[in-house]
């Protein structure tokens, strides 16, 4: 009897020990338990429909336990969201300013996608083939050019004809990135426009209508007839809309498709792009000297604090989610892209993202990205 | 005798700490109005201490770093315009209205049909503007804009293509929300004129409507620039349903110089720009927009009240 | 009859047609209103779209959100501004209570604008760091307070002095009196007031953006963003997609359900107390 009570007390305490030590290894492991979250982020409408096919995918196939609440109320909102701590990652066209990098301390700038803007028109009797250049536009909406058959505009179209009636401008009237882009672009373009209006996500327009998100614009423009309007290439498809083929510094006049974003994406990016800390405000894919790129073509940007547990509500189980859903996106996301026609991120520029993406950091500790 | 004065004491005590508890709690309203005009005095300082007398005068609104100036001269004459736009027209409407339920209406009607001008009051404000957006837009623009602009376009005031969003229709829209409160107070000033009055009017021959216009209307007259006061107070304020069909302009071209421009006023500025601002000095230009508006306010509707109360000598409470 | 009487007598039923034709144009736009929310809103209710989230196209969100907004101000604007009113009426004889009088008039036509940016500055910014159903709270309760207020102390001095008088001629305590008699006869304005208040509350949406922003998913806590109905119609309004539009009109056609029934109830219900 003693022997067996023994070999008893043997058996259990191997089990005992065991069982700890795999207690022990599973409890340690981290990463791929993660509890359900919510994560809540604002800002452009220029990526969202991107940003929403990700989360979508994200949402229920790889991590069905997490919501993401992206709220498309522009960059403007965003990045004074951002600011004021009150969202945990914002998107935005536009890199933050020297004031605002001063108020969003160590944010990050991670590129999750590409897109262009274009120059959509609703022109009776012209469907396609509208020929503009950056001189031109800018004139248009400073308010010099104001018929469609100005001789300017002509000249640019000898094989149309252009009708006689006064053109009414279309722009964003919330605080946009997709301002940004454009204003920078026409600025580069037209030294009027850069000494009367300058660029930034919310300008002084000379005139014209304005409407809330790109898809408003877009949709104004539809329904005004002889308007013309800035709008992001993937909303421009969607609501199947004329566009005009812009002049590119190699003379050549190019329009907005997925082949020309990526064209001047591969030329502009190749090189000199700043880590993802660093200030990004030089940063333009605008204009670029390939001979077939677009050129109103710019990145956009998921802002994050590198260190996260500034903002509010936020504990480690979401910042490990965050990281994951940023991680994944400039990576198995980017798949998502073409169809939408937003260019995928070159791979220099995902090779920045990680680094920026790998510095993340809670209380101080990294955090797994899958 | 001790125990009934310990009694006393006890109860006097109980009525003081009711007294005093419910006179702190009455503090609330000082306290609410101390919180809003406090932060916006506070945020508005920044922008006031930079550009001085221009953020009154002046019509440039640029956010632009580097460039920034700050203006608020288009959305003050926006919000005047619209508020005096909605007097021209919801007045009239509300006396026509008032003079119907006090004089002319069969008793059976009253009830009904002054249910259905406070309902009007009922409606939220959002409401108006969606139904604005989407319906008296498209009226306003293709019955009553587009045949003035055709034919009357050749007056400054009638300038420009009609888009449905604009000035204009932040205006009507303003008028219908305006009716149920001058209204309701321009009856009850009816109602009050005495009697005596009216039987003099009629000795003298006079018919029923120069009874109105002539003696009632002139007797309870403070009474109804009073309740006007009022609806401009109203309209001043009023946020939602004028964001949603003015049109959203900003900087020089948002003076309001046509009917047909889509405009800007104070309330819409700030609901359309005020999350969006990044920069300090922004947030603290809508701030002072802000306490632009609420001064206007303030200054009418202290003036309404005081008007008011005087002819009706009820408390402000009675009208709404 | 002489040419000006006749005239006279024409201009008078002009006049009288004119006032008639006034009541109408003013009916008009009720009416279209109602017409307008119902024929566009009806079509997507169904009991999946009402409890459905945003992102699945529904609008429980929204209704909870108003919900939890209604119970909250309730909850922090109802008790002040009785006891205000309370204040007002029952000690109300002096400068101190006819300054909070005035106060209290000229708070309910503030710019509900302006209770947005500062509740926004105070708790949003300064207190929560986020935006929060709290903040969305204080700031209806900052307009429904002095509502509130206003109309509890009318309810109560419509109660006759026969009555307090009565009640301490028994040797109840003033305060005991106003609790125990005086609020309850004047029970009926109260809760006809109150209820107005809370109908007005519902639809505010110029402080509910600045401080709730707006959810596509259910409650999430106090410290973050919330939906609700006057802001999900807001946002889809502007929205140029159809589908989107239609749902804004749904969200608009059950607020105006709740505002509407709040407010043709109360009035209902007392119409037989009060013997209008």
């Amino acid at each position: 009897m003693r022997s067996t009570s023994k070999i008893a007390i043997g058996i259990i305490a191997i089990v005992v020990i065991v069982a700890a030590v795999a207690s022990y290894m599973y409890l340690s492991q981290t990463g791929t338990q993660l509890e359900p979250a919510t994560l809540n982020g604002a800002g452009a409408t220029f990526p969202q429909p991107f940003l929403n096919a990700t989360i979508t995918k994200y949402t229920q196939n790889v991590r069905t336990n997490l919501q993401i609440n992206y709220q498309g109320v522009g960059s403007g909102q965003g990045i004074s969201s951002l600011i004021a701590k009150t969202v945990d990652f914002a998107a935005s066209d536009a890199p933050l300013s020297a004031s605002q990098r001063q108020q969003a301390p160590n944010a990050l700038h991670i590129p999750e996608t590409i897109g262009a803007v274009t120059i959509a028109y609703n022109l009776p009797g012209v469907q396609s083939g509208l020929q503009l250049t950056g001189q031109v536009i800018a004139g248009i909406y400073l308010g010099t050019i104001t018929n469609w058959n100005d001789p300017a505009m002509q000249s640019l179209n000898t094989n149309l004809t252009l009708p006689d009636h006064a053109i009414t401008t279309v722009h964003r009237s919330d605080s946009s990135g997709t301002t940004r882009i454009f204003t920078k672009y026409l600025s580069n373009v037209s030294s009027t426009w850069a000494s009367q209006v300058g660029s930034g996500t919310s300008v002084q327009w000379p005139g014209g209508l304005g409407a809330s998100g790109n898809a408003a614009v877009a949709a104004t423009v539809n329904q005004t007839q002889y308007a013309i309007g800035y709008v992001e290439l993937a909303y421009a498809l969607q609501n199947a809309m004329s566009v005009a083929a812009v002049k590119n510094p190699a003379g050549n006049y190019i329009s907005p498709t997925l082949a020309s974003t990526t064209t001047a994406v591969q030329s502009g990016a190749s090189s000199g792009l700043p880590a993802g800390n660093q200030d990004w405000g030089n940063v333009s894919l605008l204009n670029t000297q390939a001979a077939q790129a677009y050129p109103i073509v710019s990145f956009t940007y998921l802002l994050v604090y590198q260190e996260l547990n500034v903002t509010s509500g936020m504990d480690k189980n979401k910042a490990t989610q965050l990281v994951q859903f940023i991680w994944w996106v400039v990576h198995s996301g980017q798949d998502l892209a073409p169809s939408l026609q937003y260019a995928q991120l070159p791979a220099n520029v995902v090779q920045i993202d990680e680094t920026s993406i790998q510095s993340i950091t809670f209380d101080g500790q990294h955090l797994p990205t899958s | 005798m001790v125990r009934e004065q310990i009694c006393m004491i006890k109860k006097l005590a109980g009525d003081n700490l009711f007294k005093i508890l419910t006179a702190i709690v009455a503090a609330s309203a000082a306290v609410i109005l101390i919180v809003n005009a406090g932060t916006l005095i506070g945020g508005s300082l920044p922008v006031l201490q930079r550009f001085g007398t221009y953020f009154f005068t002046g019509t440039t609104w640029n956010p632009v770093e580097g460039r920034e100036l700050f203006g608020a001269l288009p959305y003050v004459m926006g919000t005047l315009v619209t508020s005096a736009i909605a007097l021209l027209i919801g007045v009239p409407i509300s006396l026509g209205i008032a003079i119907f339920l006090a004089e002319m209406a069969p008793k059976a009607m009253k009830v009904p049909v002054s249910y259905l001008v406070e309902l009007l009051a009922a409606v939220p404000s959002v409401i108006y503007g969606l139904w604005g957006l989407f319906v008296l837009r498209i009226w306003m623009q293709n019955y009553i804009e587009t045949p003035l602009s055709t034919y009357l376009g050749w007056i400054p005031i009638f300038s420009g293509t009609p888009f449905g969003l604009d000035i204009f229709t932040a205006g009507v829209i303003l008028a219908i929300m305006i009716i149920p409160t001058v209204a309701s107070v321009s009856r009850e000033v009816i109602n009050a004129v005495p009697d005596s009055i009216r039987e003099g009017a009629y000795s003298i021959g006079a018919t029923k409507w120069e009874v109105i216009r002539y003696w009632v209307l002139s007797y309870g007259r403070s009474g109804i620039f009073g309740a006007v006061i009022l609806g401009l107070g109203r309209a001043v304020g009023e946020t939602m349903a004028v964001t949603m069909v003015i049109g959203n302009a900003i900087g020089p071209v948002a003076m309001p110089t046509s009917l047909f421009k889509p405009g800007q006023t104070m309330s819409s500025l700030i609901a359309n720009g005020f999350l969006e601002s990044t920069t300090p000095i922004e947030k603290s230009a809508y701030m002072g927009v802000g306490l632009i508006l609420l001064l206007v306010s303030l200054l009418i509707n202290i003036g309404a009240h005081i008007m008011v109360t005087r002819v009706l000598k009820v408390k402000g409470g009675a009208v709404e | 009859m002489s040419a000006s009487y006749i005239f006279r007598k024409f201009k008078n039923s002009l006049f009288f047609g004119l006032c008639l034709v006034c009541v109408i144009i003013a009916v008009v736009p009720l009416l279209s209103i109602l017409y307008e929310v119902i024929m566009r809103g009806a079509p997507q209710l169904s009991l999946q779209f009402l409890t459905k989230s945003g992102l699945e196209g529904g609008i429980g969100p929204a209704i909870q959100g108003t919900l939890i907004l209604i119970g909250l101000t309730s909850l922090i604007g109802i008790p002040v501004g009785v006891l205000s009113g309370v204040y007002l009426a029952e000690y109300g004889n002096n400068k101190y209570a006819a300054s909070m009088r005035s106060i209290n008039d000229v708070l309910t036509e503030f710019p509900s604008i302006v209770v947005g940016i500062t509740v926004f500055s105070v708790i949003v910014l300064g207190v929560t760091g986020s935006y929060s159903p709290i903040a969305g709270a204080v700031a209806l309760s900052f307009i429904l307070i002095p509502i509130v207020a206003r109309t509890t102390e009318e309810s109560l001095k419509l109660v006759p002095t026969s009555v307090r008088e009565a009640s301490l001629a028994l040797g109840v305590n003033k305060w005991k009196t106003t609790l125990r008699v005086v609020l309850p006869s004047a029970r009926a304005g109260l809760v006809t007031g109150t209820l107005l208040a809370v109908a007005r509350i519902a639809g505010e949406t110029a402080p509910l953006i600045l401080t709730i922003l707006g959810n596509s998913y259910f409650f999430q806590g106090f410290n973050a963003p919330m939906d609700a109905l006057p802001i999900r119609i807001w946002t889809d309004a502007r929205q140029p997609y159809a589908e989107v539009q239609a749902q804004g009109w749904s969200a608009a056609l059950i607020l105006i359900l709740i505002v509407l029934s709040l407010n043709i109830g109360v009035r209902l219900a007392s119409r037989g107390r009060l013997g209008r």
